[in-house]
């Protein structure tokens, strides 16, 4: 139990929201929306968490982290007067994949260009391409509902818990057989092996398997690898390129367009405001008590944290119930990924396509074969960064011109595998041989690229947890692997955005729905606290 | 076989999609590439290249040039002093739109129009009736070419050629020249964005162009079709003839007519009660002013997101997100114990990108038309005719400061 102390009282608030990353933001926007008195503590000078821009150098704005928008729900858009708040996500519409020798794939918005871009490869890859396009489309629409609602609790024994359990397991059952039987295939079955199903190409091959191991600690032949691949999958449902977009200004400006929204609700937020401990009293939160020894009182207390510094740092975790502290102990972090991003002197030129800009308005996947990408995966499980590492590039200033000044370029790259855990060395030593690798591995694809670079940050899975906040750096707040997501993010019972601790709620991604720019942890939170609390006013 | 405008050179070598349309008698291009939503963003992240030639264009000059224009065109040309413009509208003598149409007074007593419809012989015609001997009018149509530069890094690009367009305000105009390019550059467009038009005779069209796009380079101009013009101009509640509203000059039921005021054009005619201009159908419009009798209101509708994608949910279909731009009629009814209860309809349809939500222009009866009010609108999923939820918003949807702001330097500040 924390003490409350003699320490400054500062203001009083309904509804205190511990984290200004985009699920703090929405989670504190439906909360002011709604009339609690809210406010939002930021540690950092900045909110966004790893969603924020920096102009690192003069008119080259960096994307430091999270770099693209996937999957952010409409309806949080509209319930939070996005639009009027400055939003702008401005599509990707390319995906390209540069080969060997010269070879490469470059996708677009029309499925029937696909079609031949496809074929120039093979046939029948092509046209698998478009009936597995579609299979995974309706496996998305069927999971859709389940992205946007309140997960069912799986170990309670009350009737309403049960109920919703067996709702949930009668919908899963009442999918259509191709359906079920392809859902079970992702949740199974490796990204590669699905793929042998399907394609005869490697390079076809290796750029769908990419989205199988984004920020995953799995290899494209490692199990687990189909689930990441659906769950990134998810984000393009209304079209192959459709929903995955590019906001305006870098995803930094799109948490100031959240960050704006909070505040037109008459929500506050503060920055530089770090936050010790929840306070809590007899199994319910009164407050929290800041680093400089403020408490600011209020009864609900939002973590938009990890889960680990919800359960074991926030609170003391003796106070919680054992089975619940030794699942969140058991959680897994994987930090994997890294960054690294270039401002540019030019566009990086692809020999064959040198004249093209249009290919970078998109994501450029440097990782040519299934083996390409399982050589980078096993430098990681042996401890070390991959020495021909896995990219995903984006140059942001051929989408927004804002980005960069005119006819200079910004390139975010992020990079696989960087385990959080070297085997040899540590990461602030390893820093530039980090850079160094990835630019190598660029000038492969795109000779000169080395000249024409002007400015580099580089971002080790170390400065993802020191500076974000993520443990162990990992970008999902939690891997994404099946016994971590749903039912059991964080942990089974606990899925539903409540504590043991009445009155102290979780909504960050290390809640369902979880990991990438959604906003959908921030938004089901919130519900769940908002319905928690109108019981509560009910007359009884 | 159609015509081909004076930047044909440049922009069919452009056209990745290789679909043609006519207007006007011209090809142009509806989408240069796939992703017509790259198109549209570029007029309101970036800046836009679009060739507008196709318009029907008019020199009226002469001593007696305003005197033709004051009583042709309902909204008062006297008041569109030389170096400016003015969005204006053709009425009939029973107060029915003709057509809209864009004026520049680009000299003293030197007008240029732009026209949908062809007026060459309609303006001679009128000259002749009011007995107007000293104003000439000339079809310039094949002399110039119009480029359109849009967005919020229009300006960017055209500073690199020339300082004069960095001082125009909203609807001035401006004769210069971009090396040794006579041309005629307006703060106007049909994008509800900051904006330009420059006019280029037809010989010098292609040296213009390609200074424009090399002048763009930095700032990602991209060409665009006439369907993210059509999507941008649903954004700024610009209504298009054939489309919004039909002309006066061939309706066949009075239906058919539209009033300015019934197509929200009465902020043209604000001075009409206590003025006595003599114009082409003043008195109907007086008539139609004073005694309240407008038929109908043009308005917004937003669709409501959460029913939308419910609909679509229960059809077990996916939203139809792609369905972006549309121009037919689309029903509306009163929401309430009466089903189907027609009211009015809507005539252009679009999910926005920029409010991501669908939204159309409508006609309304004047009780349903207060912005906020809910009413049915009539769409079709899987084939079957099923009401969402809408609420009537007022015009435009959006508008951007940088529309209007003045300029200081060559930056938008």
């Amino acid at each position: 139990m924390t003490k409350l102390v003699n320490t400054v009282r500062g203001e009083d608030f309904d509804a205190i929201v511990i984290g200004g990353g985009h699920n703090g933001l929405v989670n504190a926007g439906y909360l002011a929306k709604h009339g609690l008195k809210t406010v939002v503590l930021e540690r950092r000078p900045i909110v966004g968490g790893a969603a924020i821009t920096e102009e690192l150098i003069p008119g080259f704005k960096f994307t430091t982290f999270s770099y693209a928008i996937s999957l952010l729900r409409p309806d949080i858009v509209q319930d939070l007067n996005l639009v009027e708040h400055g939003m702008m996500v401005l599509p990707l519409i390319r995906t390209f994949q540069p080969g060997w020798n010269g070879d490469y794939l470059l996708l677009g918005p029309d499925v029937d260009e696909n079609y031949h871009e496809l074929a120039r490869h093979s046939a029948a890859d092509a046209e698998a391409y478009r009936d597995l396009s579609h299979l995974i489309k309706r496996v998305c629409f069927a999971l859709k509902p389940l992205m946007d609602s309140i997960p069912p609790n799986s170990i309670s024994e009350l009737p309403a818990d049960r109920a919703e359990m067996h709702q949930f397991e009668k919908y899963i059952g009442s999918l259509d057989l191709e359906v079920q039987a392809m859902l079970a295939k992702f949740a199974n079955s490796s990204v590669a092996d699905i793929l042998d199903e399907y394609f005869e190409t490697e390079l076809v091959k290796a750029m769908l398997a990419t989205s199988g191991i984004i920020g995953s600690r799995v290899g494209p032949r490692s199990q687990g690898s189909g689930l990441v691949w659906l769950y990134h999958k998810m984000g393009e449902y209304d079209g192959i390129f459709g929903e995955w977009g590019f906001h305006k200004g870098g995803n930094g400006e799109f948490t100031q367009v959240l960050a704006r929204a909070v505040q037109a609700f008459g929500g506050v937020i503060r920055i530089n405001t770090s936050v010790d401990r929840v306070l809590y009293q007899d199994g319910r939160a009164v407050g929290v008590r800041l680093t400089d020894g403020t408490e600011i009182r209020g009864d609900i207390v939002v973590s938009a944290l990890d889960p680990r510094r919800t359960f074991t740092e926030l609170v003391d975790p003796h106070d919680l119930p054992e089975e619940l502290v030794q699942a969140i102990y058991k959680f897994q972090f994987h930090g994997t990924a890294a960054k690294v991003n270039f401002a540019l002197q030019d566009i990086p030129r692809f020999p064959g396509l040198e004249h093209r800009q249009e290919i970078f308005m998109g994501f450029t996947n440097i990782g040519p074969s299934i083996d390409y990408l399982e050589q980078a995966f096993s430098d990681c499980q042996a401890g070390r960064f991959s020495s021909r590492p896995f990219l995903d590039c984006c140059v942001q200033s051929t989408i927004d011109p804002d980005m960069s000044p005119p006819g200079n370029h910004i390139m975010s790259c992020f990079v696989m595998y960087a385990p959080y855990h070297l085997a040899n060395g540590d990461w602030d030593r390893e820093r530039d041989n980090l850079g160094d690798t990835v630019q190598a591995t660029l000038e492969e694809f795109f000779p000169g690229f080395g000249d024409s670079v002007l400015h580099r940050e580089i971002v080790t899975p170390l400065d993802i947890e020191r500076i974000v906040g993520l443990s162990e750096g990992d970008i999902f707040a939690g891997a994404l692997s099946a016994p971590q997501m749903f039912l059991n993010r964080p942990a089974a019972g606990w899925n539903q955005y409540r504590t043991p601790i009445s009155g102290y709620y979780q909504c960050g991604s290390g809640t369902h729905p979880g990991g990438c720019v959604i906003g959908g942890s921030g938004k089901l939170a919130a519900k769940q606290i908002l319905h928690d609390r109108s019981l509560l006013l009910q007359p009884r | 076989m159609p015509k081909i405008t004076p930047f044909h050179a440049r922009v069919e070598p452009l056209n990745q999609t290789g679909i043609w349309k006519n207007w006007s008698g011209y090809l142009v291009c509806p989408n240069y590439q796939y992703s017509v939503v790259t198109e549209y963003y570029s007029i309101r992240n970036a800046a836009a290249i679009l060739d507008t030639t196709p318009l029907f264009k008019y020199r009226i000059q002469g001593a007696q040039a305003e005197d033709l224009l004051g009583y042709v065109l309902a909204r008062d040309t006297r008041k569109c002093n030389t170096g400016t413009a003015q969005y204006s509208v053709l009425c009939n003598a029973a107060g029915f739109v003709i057509q809209d149409c864009v004026v520049l007074h680009v000299n003293n007593q030197e007008y240029w129009l732009t026209t949908a419809e062809p007026s060459l012989r309609y303006f001679r015609e009128w000259a002749r009736q009011l007995n107007l001997t000293s104003v000439s009018i000339e079809d310039i149509s094949s002399d110039y070419g119009i480029v359109a530069v849009q967005g919020p890094h229009s300006l960017n690009v055209i500073s690199q050629l020339t300082s004069g367009a960095e001082s125009l305000r909203f609807f001035e105009v401006l004769q210069t020249e971009i090396e040794m390019i006579p041309v005629t550059i307006s703060r106007t467009g049909f994008t509800g964005d900051l904006g330009y038009e420059i006019w280029v005779p037809v010989q010098h069209a292609l040296r213009l162009w390609d200074m424009l796009m090399s002048a763009g380079c930095g700032y990602n101009l991209t060409p665009i079709g006439t369907t993210a013009l059509k999507m941008a101009r649903v954004e700024a509640g610009l209504l298009l003839m054939g489309v919004d509203f039909h002309s006066a000059r061939y309706a066949w039921v009075p239906e058919q007519t539209e009033s300015p005021f019934e197509l929200g054009w009465g902020w043209m005619l604000r001075t009409l009660a206590d003025d006595d201009r003599e114009f082409l159908g003043r008195n109907a419009l007086r008539s139609e002013l004073l005694s309240q009798s407008s038929r109908w209101k043009t308005v917004g509708l937003e669709v409501d997101w959460h029913d939308f994608e419910r609909l679509h949910r229960e059809a077990g279909v996916p939203t139809a997100k792609h369905e972006i731009y549309r121009e037919s009629t689309m029903s509306i009814y009163r929401r309430g114990t009466i089903e189907w209860d027609y009211v009015g309809y809507a005539s252009s349809f679009l999910f926005s990108p920029i409010l991501q939500k669908p939204i159309a222009l409508a006609k309304l009866p004047f009780d349903l038309a207060t912005a906020g009010t809910e009413i049915d609108l009539e769409i079709t999923i899987l084939r079957r005719p099923v009401n969402v939820l809408a609420r009537v918003a007022s015009l435009p949807f959006f508008n951007p400061p940088r529309k209007t702001q003045i300029i200081t330097g060559n930056r938008l500040q």
